[in-house]
């Protein structure tokens, strides 16, 4: 077509790092064919704070807080995953007590993380009131934080070893009013986007990643469940207590930004589930294994992963048994899954990169790091 | 002499009360939105918020306007107000009541009494593309451009459906007066149900209505169709490079637009001044009984000691007795035949408005492809259907 007089090029529109939808710094440089998008590139690190470096010259108890800087949405999974990471390296085990409180902690924090990814993916597709609806409810989960250690977003809630902090009193209680007001109110969501056909519309066959895109990315998470794979690390490989509880992994079938929306609504019921389970059986007994005020891991290295909100979150700690961490790598689910965004954004339309980046949940702290 | 007086005087009037409409119509919106999203909305400015418009209008006028370099400066500056001009003018030709008497001279409130004013507003509307259109593409800026091409292909893709509902209530009055449009929606069916042409009575035309308020959405960009500006995908979509009192003229625009087009639907659809039921059932006293139970409202609210913001304790009894004052306005004789219907109007357009918010509270947008795809093989038909079949209709029964 070369010799038509009317030529023309690709358009090369370069979509952040300061956009209403990318979340953050992230920069997309897309490709467009009209509206038709022919390639995507990222451009990340704006938010790079080389965690992993400083992770070398800090003690191993403090390098803690930094982790909750990476997935700040998810400050306490992050936490959690450190914290595991460590503690296989000592050979030790948090008490029974630490380990449910973990979990209740944890399980709040998928819905809160969830919550602001629901938020501000409607937003993303025009749905402006759904976010602040999910701001409410998030707001009960940081407030039971912030009675538990002080802190609502990076919240520094475990110790290598266990927990720093007893319970507050009433916490049992409010964590199962949680439980009772969250259910209704996911109705509600669901009332306002799952049966909205304008929602369905834009949200149906758009971003496909089959379950193989899946497995050759290394996508984990909500992402991988809803291209059908039953792949959940609480299931898999459970880790602190989850053996115990009672709960499903939410999957569908046909691995599109709906599938991950249905996935994820579903996840959210689930992590009520086990709350609600965890809050009836909270063992008593000590909260802090015998870990010593200073903590000199023997030489070796271990990995430890679990099932963050976004995904499989990784934690390779090699220490050289001294008292600062010779190495910590950190695999983190956004960085992974926001490779299969070219992928996904290949032949959709400008405004399905919008609801695939929505749906890809990614916090650009923990993809940066 | 007296004709152009009277003329000017209406012309100051109309532009006066249509920009201030306009103006509230953002507060109102900023604060319908608010409360449906748990937020108390513009607070600060004024009791309530109520000088926000003002404050937005000063600082939008003190901003320096600025032109990026590489713009065409002419159509730059011409769009917007291309734009704010032709959604100003639209509002010319609507009926707002019936004639009246005033100093012994025959007029009504609304400025022409055009005899195709139909037409006049079809043009208007169509050529209201052109502001977006040029705005978009003397930006020179990419998202600008995108906004600017999904907004004239949407544009001129709803003006068909949205001229095709217009035509079927039309063949109904068998007029292209807007006026006679409405004196032709007088009535009642069996004394209550208003002949109003939703309800008209070979075939009412609800179906037209609804076809109607849908391609109004799509006209005036709003949610579930405001692709042009998506936010979230286009930034600001035509307008991202705009600032100062040009954004200010496409702002503006958009809410004439939404004014307008609700009047319209007024006029062709809900019978205009015409009131909702019979004033033997004491519809004339509606305006009367809302005003004196809000004046009262804000009466009881004003005596409650637990009114935290000091503002609410002065504002709530002046705005109280003001209401209350204007109440038994409506009920004296002279200005009766004016006031009443000119209520009606408003109620009914005002309501359309709300609705406009309203619906912007709850969707989702639509897709580009989604949108074309809907207005080409879903909504045109069903205009095309609802046409064929009031005009076999009428053609039978008349």
């Amino acid at each position: 077509m070369a010799d038509t007089f009317l030529d023309s090029t690709e358009l090369v529109l370069n979509m952040g790092p300061q956009h209403p939808s990318t979340h953050g710094v992230l920069r997309v440089i897309l490709k467009l064919d009209g509206e038709r998008v022919l390639g995507t590139e990222c451009v990340i690190g704006y938010l790079h704070r080389g965690v992993e470096k400083i992770a070398e010259n800090r003690t191993w108890q403090m390098f803690a807080p930094y982790v909750d800087r990476m997935d700040y949405v998810a400050a306490v999974s992050n936490g959690l995953g450190y914290c595991l990471a460590v503690e296989k390296l000592l050979g030790v085990e948090a008490p029974p007590r630490a380990q449910a409180v973990r979990v209740i902690l944890t399980e709040l924090n998928r819905i809160a993380s969830h919550l602001l990814w629901l938020g501000t993916h409607a937003l993303d597709i025009g749905a402006i009131t759904p976010l602040f609806y999910c701001m409410r409810e998030r707001e009960y989960v940081l407030n039971i934080y912030e009675k538990y250690c002080g802190a609502r977003l990076t919240t520094h809630a475990f110790r290598i070893g266990g927990l720093q902090y007893e319970t507050y009193e009433g916490f049992e209680k409010e964590c199962l009013e949680f439980c009772d007001l969250f259910e209704k109110k996911i109705d509600e969501y669901e009332e306002l986007l799952t049966g909205n056909r304008i929602w369905q519309q834009r949200l149906t066959g758009v971003g496909i990643l089959t379950a193989e895109d899946c497995k050759e990315y290394g996508v984990t998470g909500p992402m991988l469940r809803a291209a059908g794979v039953k792949w959940d690390i609480r299931k898999a490989q459970p880790y602190s207590g989850y053996e115990k509880y009672d709960f499903e992994i939410p999957v569908r079938e046909n691995g599109d930004t709906y599938d991950r929306y249905i996935v994820r609504m579903q996840e959210m019921r689930q992590s009520v589930r086990i709350v609600r389970q965890a809050v009836a059986d909270i063992p008593a007994g000590p909260i802090l294994a015998k870990v010593g005020k200073v903590i000199k891991p023997p030489v070796g290295e271990a990995y430890v992963s679990i099932e963050a909100p976004k995904g499989e979150l990784g934690y390779y700690v090699v220490s050289d048994g001294s008292t600062q961490p010779y190495r910590v790598r950190i695999r983190p689910p956004s960085f992974v899954n926001l490779q299969a965004l070219d992928k996904m954004c290949r032949g959709a339309l400008v405004a399905d990169v919008v609801a695939i980046i929505g749906t890809t949940d990614i916090v650009l702290g923990e993809v940066d790091r | 002499m007296n004709f152009y007086l009277l003329t000017l005087i209406k012309m100051a009037l109309t532009a006066l009360v249509l920009l201030t409409c306009c103006a509230y119509a953002v507060w109102v919106e900023r604060k319908v939105l608010a409360h449906i999203q748990l937020r108390p909305g513009p607070y600060r400015v004024g009791p309530h918020g109520l000088l926000q418009p003002l404050a937005d209008l000063i600082k939008l006028l003190t901003k320096e306007g600025i032109v990026p370099s590489y713009a065409n400066p002419f159509f730059y500056l011409l769009a917007p107000f291309l734009a704010v001009a032709l959604a100003l003018t639209a509002i010319v030709v609507i009926p707002f009541t019936p004639e009246f008497e005033l100093f012994g001279v025959r007029t009504a409130i609304g400025l022409t009494d055009l005899n195709i004013g139909i037409l006049f507003l079809l043009a208007l509307s169509s050529l209201g593309v052109y502001g977006i259109a040029i705005g978009g593409w003397a930006s020179n800026n990419k998202y600008s451009l995108m906004g600017s091409l999904r907004s004239s292909a949407q544009m001129v893709s709803y003006e068909l459906p949205l001229a095709m509902a217009i035509v079927s209530p039309l063949l109904l009055v068998n007029t292209l007066n807007l006026r006679e449009i409405v004196e032709l929606q007088n009535g009642f069916h069996f004394g209550l149900l208003p002949k109003w042409n939703v309800f008209a009575s070979p075939v009412p035309q609800a179906l037209g209505f609804v076809i109607f308020l849908i391609a109004a959405f799509a006209e005036t960009n709003r949610v579930p169709f405001d692709l042009p500006e998506a936010e979230s995908e286009l930034v600001a979509g035509f307008h991202t490079e705009y600032s100062s009192m040009m954004f200010a003229s496409f702002f503006m625009a958009e809410y004439a637009n939404i004014i307008t087009i609700c009047c319209v639907a007024t006029v062709l659809f809900l019978g205009g001044w015409h009131p909702l039921w019979p004033a033997e059932y004491g519809s004339d006293l509606v305006p009367v009984v809302l005003l004196a139970a809000a004046g009262l409202m804000l009466l009881f609210h004003a005596a409650q000691a637990a009114r935290r913001r000091k503002w609410d304790r002065f504002t709530f009894p002046v705005f109280g007795v003001l209401l209350l004052g204007l109440a038994p306005v409506f009920l004296i004789p002279v200005l009766k035949p004016v006031l009443i219907p000119f209520f009606w109007f408003v109620a009914k357009a005002g309501f359309l408005v709300f609705v406009f918010i309203w619906i912007r509270g709850t969707l989702p947008r639509y897709r580009y492809d989604q949108l074309m795809r809907f207005a080409w093989t879903f909504l045109f038909p069903l205009s095309l259907a609802n046409l064929l079949v009031t005009g076999l209709v009428v053609a039978l029964a008349g």
